[in-house]
């Protein structure tokens, strides 16, 4: 069993008293709770801090901590050979356990695994990171799971948990999917926790992601901006022709109905394409002679408003 | 290690939950429930229904409040407030994401 210092991770002395605990663990809560923090490793590290206080905060299980003595954290560790009969139980087995397991079993002192205490398993939240693409047609992960599980005795001992789960269609950055009774074991006839796949998409080259909604640029030639256009648009089911009005300006949301990311039960989001009035890095001298002529005859102005203000101005 | 096969649901409007399996599911009592209801922190799909229903979202909504009043220690009057500032939070930042896609890409 690995070592974990529970008095560094709260950052106080080994002889704080409960109020200290109680201060120096709310700080750390208000700092990485999942919750309120924006900190991307503050689920982790909140984890490692609540984990410390549950032990801390309750006397008799602190004083069973305090007996493992003290090691340098990470240090593979046994506890003195007459600790587990002191706490309750004698058969525990320290190989495959891991310290917050171990504390979780301890009930004022004594193991909880064996008493009649209905306890329910723990939920599991899981990242699943996918593609775009992936949403848009529904996938198969396949997840790797290190969970706590209790024997016959209700003694916890963690194991190794293939999952296969499909992800239907339908899912979009920051959507959970829950999957009941897939969480930790229940004690003692208590109901098992639930597994949540908390979904979150992969940046995509082309597309930009709004709920079930998709957006993209439009890059236009001035021509095609002016003259209106048919223009042959990526979407996830393939390219669809796209008809772009004459005298369309820049920053248009031209939408494609229906063209976006599957809603789980109703109708699909749309795909907005912006347009964009591009123009070639460096013009052919035709090009040139073109736009030359274009500005001598157009009468079209425009900065029009800009004029107005400033022959308004005093 | 056996490969196990899940079904997921979907956490949306068209999953219902009682109030008795929402305080199953997330850990708080039905009388904390009520009171988050009472609060305005979740809200029953028809508040004059009897039996209330709650839609798949206020399952998120609920276990968020029952971590908060965990791992903060907090009353209930406290995990609402906590709850409707960071459903605030969410909807303002599910504005900014969306103005963000709307926004050509810098070239």
């Amino acid at each position: 069993m690995k070592y974990k210092d529970y008095y560094s991770i709260l950052g106080v002395d080994r002889s704080a008293d409960a109020d200290a605990i109680k201060k120096a663990y709310r700080k750390l809560a208000h700092k990485y709770h999942p919750d309120v923090s924006k900190d991307p490793q503050g689920e982790e590290k909140f984890k490692e801090v609540a984990e410390a206080y549950e032990t801390l905060k309750n006397p008799e299980k602190r004083a069973a901590y305090d007996q493992l003595g003290r090691h340098q954290p990470g240090q593979d560790f046994q506890p003195p050979p007459d600790w587990g009969a002191q706490h309750g139980d004698t058969q525990f087995s320290f190989d495959d356990a891991d310290l917050a397991d171990l504390f979780a079993g301890l009930s004022g002192g004594r193991h909880s695994g064996g008493g009649h205490i209905r306890m329910p398993g723990e939920d599991f939240e899981v990242a699943a990171p996918i593609s775009l693409l992936d949403a848009y047609r529904g996938i198969e992960i396949e997840l790797n799971l290190s969970v706590p599980e209790p024997d016959a005795q209700g003694r916890l001992h963690r194991v190794p948990r293939k999952l296969k789960v499909r992800i239907p269609k339908g899912a979009t950055d920051g959507q959970r999917l829950r999957l009941a009774g897939r969480g930790g074991k229940g004690l003692n006839g208590g109901r098992d926790g639930d597994l949540y796949l908390n979904i979150t998409l992969h940046p995509h080259p082309l597309y930009r992601v709004s709920g079930h909604d998709l957006y993209i640029d439009l890059p236009l030639a001035p021509w095609e901006a002016v003259l209106g256009a048919s223009i042959d648009v990526p979407t996830l089911a393939g390219p669809v022709r796209l008809k772009v009005p004459p005298n369309t300006p820049a920053g248009q949301k031209l939408r494609l109905s229906g063209r976006g990311l599957p809603r789980p039960h109703g109708k699909e989001g749309d795909l907005f394409a912006i347009t964009q009035i591009v123009v070639p890095a460096t013009a052919t001298d035709a090009e040139r002679g073109f736009y030359e002529q274009l500005a001598k005859d157009s009468t079209f102005n425009p900065r029009a408003k800009l004029q107005q203000e400033m022959n308004n101005a005093p | 290690m056996p490969l196990e096969h899940a079904e997921a649901v979907w956490l949306t409007e068209d999953h219902v939950f009682s109030l008795t399996e929402l305080a199953e599911i997330s850990g708080l009592a039905e009388s904390e429930l009520r009171e988050l209801v009472d609060y305005g922190a979740v809200t029953p799909i028809d508040a004059d229904a009897s039996p209330w229903v709650f839609s798949g979202k206020c399952l998120l909504t609920v276990r968020t409040a029952c971590r908060l009043r965990v791992g903060f220690d907090l009353e209930p009057h406290g995990v609402a407030l906590m709850v409707t500032l960071l459903a605030r939070i969410q909807e303002l930042e599910a504005a900014v994401c969306d103005l963000r896609a709307q926004l050509p890409e810098r070239r």
